[in-house]
């Protein structure tokens, strides 16, 4: 699997993003096939969601190209969805969970949301699909982050993506509402063959599904399998320091890259440099 | 039924058309003024409408056209100095201060009739000309035809900004119309409640409809509802008044709707929800 796909979705030839001095990557050459999981790796700060929102168009590409390659002999590029961040809503914003997909279908369009048959049945399908009818019609604030969470799979999904771009949607999620998510991803690009890049901080809610890695730190990258790339050996290179990939059971365990990502446990509860818990990379203790 | 002796009296007629239009036009920015936490800009260009209306006084001796005018122009400035949302309150906060200031300058070189003075800031609803009628009656066109047109690419730029730019909304650009938009719906309804009090127009109606529905086309529709019938009220039961204004009446029957949304509301919303979610 480690090998470019045949006929990729996605072309990224030498892509590069600076900042002022500051470069997030460099010289990125990747190709990514229909029903492909990448997952995108990387301290913080080292551009992963930068390279999303280039692939979204959204920030300019310094040097290089992306191009979303035509599926089906169709002059038009593939449907982009995008899974965001999980964040709170307010808990009075008046928009229905069913409201969020649907937006996610015809939001961008002029005019109010008049009501429409067909419309209402691909937002219906695309709700029954994560299992968010039962809560379709409450006030997505009132809604927990997990329930958030598959709305916004639904909204990705709804206007059927041949591309499916996530920026941490398994962030603030207990690890039961992660497993569910997750799936949710997995199944579509198999049942529709729908590409699937995957920015995240930690690869072990998703390791059964990643076909490839991409990870990004201070300009470097490197891409491959998880095990061509989460090596010792591989990462040390990267970091430029001695890094450590330990597996335990199931899980990878990346230790050493301390010093280089802040961003291992979310929040205020984030172990000092010192402490060896800081160290693991192997996702949130359950 | 004082009230309905007056109806057949052009100012009546007047009063209740442009009430009408003033309302619908604030109802349906309401909901988004709540969505996007927005209050203080109502109130700021509210009360810069004052600066604009004391200046079309000295210069053309024409209270609504400056107020207007100045809507724009302080609608525009608040939009280039307050790029995102954080910045936007302190930057409503320096041109509000730097706003009043002139006005008060304007004032001081005003010599025409002090009532015109404070008629900027508690209305002058029953004083509307057929002139000044046709006027506000475009603009609340104006108003109501742009925020149809908008409403779907404004709500996902307002609730879901990240996913909407993703789309190709344009976040910035929609949300700089709807400031324009916003300065013209609250610079007319300065006109039936006045400066000071055209919250009661432009937010009470919606924070109402919020407690009422989760559906944003409900709210809406019940916001432009509320408003209607407060300002609408308020006009009639302001003719029926010798002694009271009409203003007065409007902030009230506001008020009142919101009091009752917010008694009723959760009852509502409770029994929408249990019937959403089964058990």
């Amino acid at each position: 699997m480690s090998a470019a796909p045949d006929a990729p979705l996605l072309r990224i030839r030498d892509a590069t993003v600076a900042f002022g001095d500051r470069v997030l990557f460099e010289g990125l050459d990747l190709d990514v096939g229909a029903g492909e999981f990448l997952a995108v790796l990387g301290p913080n700060g080292a551009g992963k969601t930068t390279l999303l929102r280039a692939l979204l168009g959204t920030v300019a590409l310094t040097r290089g190209t992306i191009e979303t390659v035509p599926v089906n002999g169709t002059g038009a590029p593939p449907p982009v969805g995008y899974v965001p961040q999980q964040h709170a809503f307010e808990p009075d914003v008046p928009v229905r969970g069913r409201d969020l997909v649907r937006l996610g279908l015809d939001g961008h369009r002029p005019g109010p949301p008049l009501r429409n048959r067909q419309t209402r049945e691909r937002v219906d399908a695309a709700l029954a699909a994560v299992g968010a009818l039962g809560f379709a019609d409450l006030p997505i604030g009132r809604l927990s982050g997990g329930e958030q969470q598959r709305l916004r799979i639904a909204q990705a999904l709804v206007t059927d993506p041949q591309l499916l771009l996530c920026d941490e949607p398994l962030l603030s999620l207990d690890l039961a509402q992660q497993r569910v998510v997750s799936a949710l991803i997995d199944e579509r690009r198999r049942r529709a063959g729908t590409a699937v890049v995957f920015v995240t901080h930690e690869i072990n809610p998703v390791q059964q599904y990643v076909d490839r890695v991409l990870y990004l730190v201070e300009g470097r990258w490197a891409t491959g399998t998880a095990d061509e790339v989460l090596t010792s050996e591989r990462l040390s290179d990267l970091y430029g320091t001695e890094i450590d990939v330990v597996r335990l059971r199931d899980r990878i365990v990346v230790v050493g890259a301390d010093d280089h990502h802040h961003h291992l446990e979310p929040g205020p509860r984030r172990p000092g440099p010192r402490d060896p818990g800081a160290t693991t990379r192997g996702g949130r203790t359950p | 039924m004082m009230a309905f002796l007056y109806l057949s009296e052009r100012f009546a007629q007047h009063a209740l058309i442009a009430g009408t239009l003033v309302a619908i036009a604030c109802g349906m920015i309401g909901p988004f003024v709540v969505t996007r936490q927005m209050a203080f800009a109502v109130h700021g260009t509210a009360e810069l409408a004052f600066t604009g209306a004391a200046a079309g006084l000295v210069i053309a001796d024409n209270a609504l056209v400056g107020a207007l005018i100045g809507s724009v122009v302080v609608a525009v400035a608040i939009g280039l100095l307050g790029d995102r949302p954080r910045e936007r309150d302190s930057a409503i906060g320096v041109v509000l201060a730097f706003g009043l200031g002139l006005g008060v300058l304007f004032l001081g070189f005003y010599q025409g009739f002090a009532t015109a003075a404070t008629n900027i800031l508690f209305g002058t609803i029953y004083g509307v000309s057929q002139g000044q009628l046709g006027l506000l009656v475009a603009i609340a066109l104006v108003v109501v035809a742009v925020m149809v047109a908008v409403y779907r690419p404004l709500l996902f730029a307002s609730v879901d900004t990240e996913v909407a730019r993703s789309r190709g909304v344009p976040v910035r650009a929609l949300g700089f119309v709807f400031l324009i938009v916003l300065a013209l719906a609250v610079t007319e309804a300065a006109q039936v409640v006045g400066t000071l009090l055209v919250l009661s127009l432009a937010i009470t109606p919606a924070a109402a409809a919020h407690r009422c529905s989760a559906n944003p086309v409900t709210v809406t529709w019940l916001s432009i509802a509320f408003a209607v019938i407060a300002a609408d009220g308020g006009i009639l039961a302001g003719l029926a008044s010798d002694t009271i204004k009409p203003t007065v009446f409007v902030t009230t029957f506001s008020f009142v709707i919101y009091i009752g949304a917010r008694l009723a509301g959760p009852a509502i919303t409770r029994r929408t929800a249990s019937r959403a979610r089964p058990a």
